[in-house]
């Protein structure tokens, strides 16, 4: 074999080894982070923990305010979130017939996109908590959620509206629908599971989210109805895990909320890219 | 029947004041949040001098003669987003190649739902496992005192910006014309060297946008870096100290600040965005060259 076939040879041989290592790698690592959480969950997992608030007087740690506080924040800003979303989505889809506010606008949902969640907190605390004199309280967190959320809900509505035929619209015009009027009975039945797909997913974002909600809804531990809790300070399952962890050294606690919170964006991951699958073969019909 | 006729095209005109103004709530969201931060910022820059605060080489928000200089931040939120890349990009861009081109069609529809969990899992997530498994494996490994600090960071802000590299540059290549692999295989160049000399160089853009996305996450990442970077306001002199970024500069001081130190700490925030609109900026450039190609 001459030089230059043995170093062509030897260039295939470590790009290859090279792709393959670092695949296995990656893959490696999800397995690991999640099995070694459950692992380390699961002796700790009792109905009482789940199922309790914390008492101080007993000295016990209980969960339930925080899964509620999860619960009802996350119920909170998707009911915000939706109607600004979709419409946004629906204008600059359906609507818009002006493109510099069409670029402009689609310029800010990019700018949204892309602020870090630390600055979303510090923003709804000086505007929500502050300004408006909402206080720390879930309120605050869910309204800084919904900004936060904007970009997500609108892509893939837009994204859904694209994939209605234009053939749809145009039949209705013709049949002497007015543009509101398709929109409503022809458009939107038809991009449904999109618009609920990009739900999913910012529900699996606002789970997640930790930093935005510290200075916005705060840390306390009470179980209340939805709009008591709306008005007073919560700490959802993120902020429970990182006060419990970093600052009590409560780690079997903090493995049970992390555990939980990793099984639940299992579910979310799966559920969505069901969703979207269905959603392709329906494209593809 | 006139009467009905108004009806109806008022209620069209309504949805399309609504739809209008629910899009223009979007520029007025981003408009809140620049001059919110603008007006909160700007004030302690002015107080402290810029090239004070910008170029202060200490931090002690709480002494008695307190000092505001915030590089310590900006240097190790800088080393913190290099190294990230330059572990992450690798590892990210070689599992790309595999899943964009080597990977049978049944190993590639399994792993990338993998690959999306781990964009799934929550920030304080990772930083908890970092805080239990790899703080104490660096402490033992490169026997130090403690092993919360900026290598930590650097190693959870890698795994973390993984899933965006992936997906980014998988688009990226397989944006790649068929017609450039063919020839290039045609000329008798093998199926790797096609793919690393052809293809990924055609993909040049597309991969630079998911080191700009990479970078934009990593330099905005809180939680989970508070939990693994020993948060203390150090200068980042050596690959162990423990540091503050900007992100945790913020988020560490807020709950018990008043006064200038609070003022300061906007600033930070301030600058941190500065930050990411540039950031943001190059990204965009990125990925119009990468479309127009």
């Amino acid at each position: 074999m001459s030089v230059s076939s043995v170093k062509r040879k030897i260039y295939k041989d470590t790009m290859l080894s090279l792709s393959y290592a670092c695949m296995a790698i990656t893959i490696a690592l999800v397995f690991f982070l999640i099995i070694y959480v459950f692992v380390r969950a699961v002796p700790y997992f009792s109905w009482e923990l789940l199922s309790t608030s914390p008492s101080y007087l007993d000295e016990t740690i209980g969960l339930l305010p925080d899964i509620m506080n999860t619960v009802y924040i996350i119920f909170a800003a998707l009911l915000l979130v939706l109607p600004m979303g979709v419409g946004t989505a629906i204008y600059l889809n359906e609507y818009s017939n002006r493109p510099r506010i069409e670029k402009i606008i689609e310029y800010c949902i990019e700018t949204l996109a892309g602020i870090p969640s630390i600055i979303y907190g510090l923003v709804g605390m000086l505007v929500f908590c502050q300004f408006l004199g909402f206080k720390t309280s879930l309120l605050a967190g869910a309204l800084t959620l919904m900004i936060m959320n904007l970009p997500t809900i609108i892509r893939t509505t837009q994204e859904s509206l694209k994939t209605v035929p234009q053939s749809y619209r145009e039949g209705a015009f013709g049949l002497g629908a007015a543009k509101w009027r398709v929109i409503r009975t022809v458009v939107l039945p038809c991009c449904i599971d999109g618009i609920v797909t990009g739900c999913i997913l910012s529900v699996g974002r606002m789970m997640g989210e930790s930093a935005a909600l510290l200075f916005t809804a705060g840390f306390a531990h009470n179980l209340n109805g939805f709009f008591d809790a709306m008005e007073s300070a919560g700490a959802t399952l993120t902020v429970a895990l990182y006060v419990y962890a970093k600052e009590q050294g409560e780690f079997e606690v903090a493995f049970v909320i992390a555990a939980i919170l990793m099984f639940m964006s299992l579910a979310i991951n799966i559920t969505a890219s069901v969703l979207a699958r269905r959603i392709r073969n329906k494209k593809g019909v | 029947m006139l009467n009905s006729r108004k009806k109806i095209i008022d209620t069209e005109k309504i949805a399309y004041w609504i739809f209008l103004i629910l899009g223009i709530m979007n520029v007025g969201f981003v408009l809140m949040i620049c001059v919110y931060l603008v007006l909160a910022g700007t004030p302690a820059i002015a107080k402290i001098g810029p090239i004070d605060f910008l170029f202060g080489r200490e931090w002690a928000s709480t002494a008695e003669h307190p000092k505001f200089g915030i590089l310590p931040f900006i240097l190790t939120s800088v080393y913190g987003t290099v190294g990230a890349i330059v572990i992450g990009l690798p590892l990210g861009f070689f599992s790309a190649v595999y899943l964009a081109k080597m990977a049978p069609k049944k190993v590639r529809l399994t792993v990338e739902p993998i690959v999306d969990l781990l964009a799934g899992i929550p920030s304080v997530v990772y930083g908890f496992i970092g805080m239990l498994v790899l703080v104490p494996a660096i402490q033992e490994i490169f026997s130090l005192p403690d092993g919360s600090g900026l290598f930590a960071a650097i190693i959870v802000l890698a795994i973390m910006i993984l899933p965006s590299i992936i997906k980014v540059s998988v688009t990226a290549i397989e944006a790649v014309p068929e017609e450039y692999e063919l020839g290039s295989l045609a000329l008798g160049a093998n199926k790797i060297e096609t793919i690393f000399r052809v293809v990924v160089p055609a993909a040049r853009s597309g991969i630079s946008a998911a080191v700009v996305l990479g970078v934009g996450r990593a330099i905005g990442e809180a939680m989970a870096v508070m939990m693994v970077a020993g948060n203390a306001a150090n200068m980042p002199y050596s690959i162990f100290e423990s540091v503050r970024f900007l992100t945790t500069a913020v988020a560490s001081e807020m709950s018990y600040s008043s006064g200038l130190q609070r003022e300061a700490l906007f600033s930070i925030a301030l600058t941190l965005f500065i930050f990411i609109m540039i950031i943001n900026m190059i990204l965009n450039m990125f990925l119009k060259k990468g479309i127009k190609r």
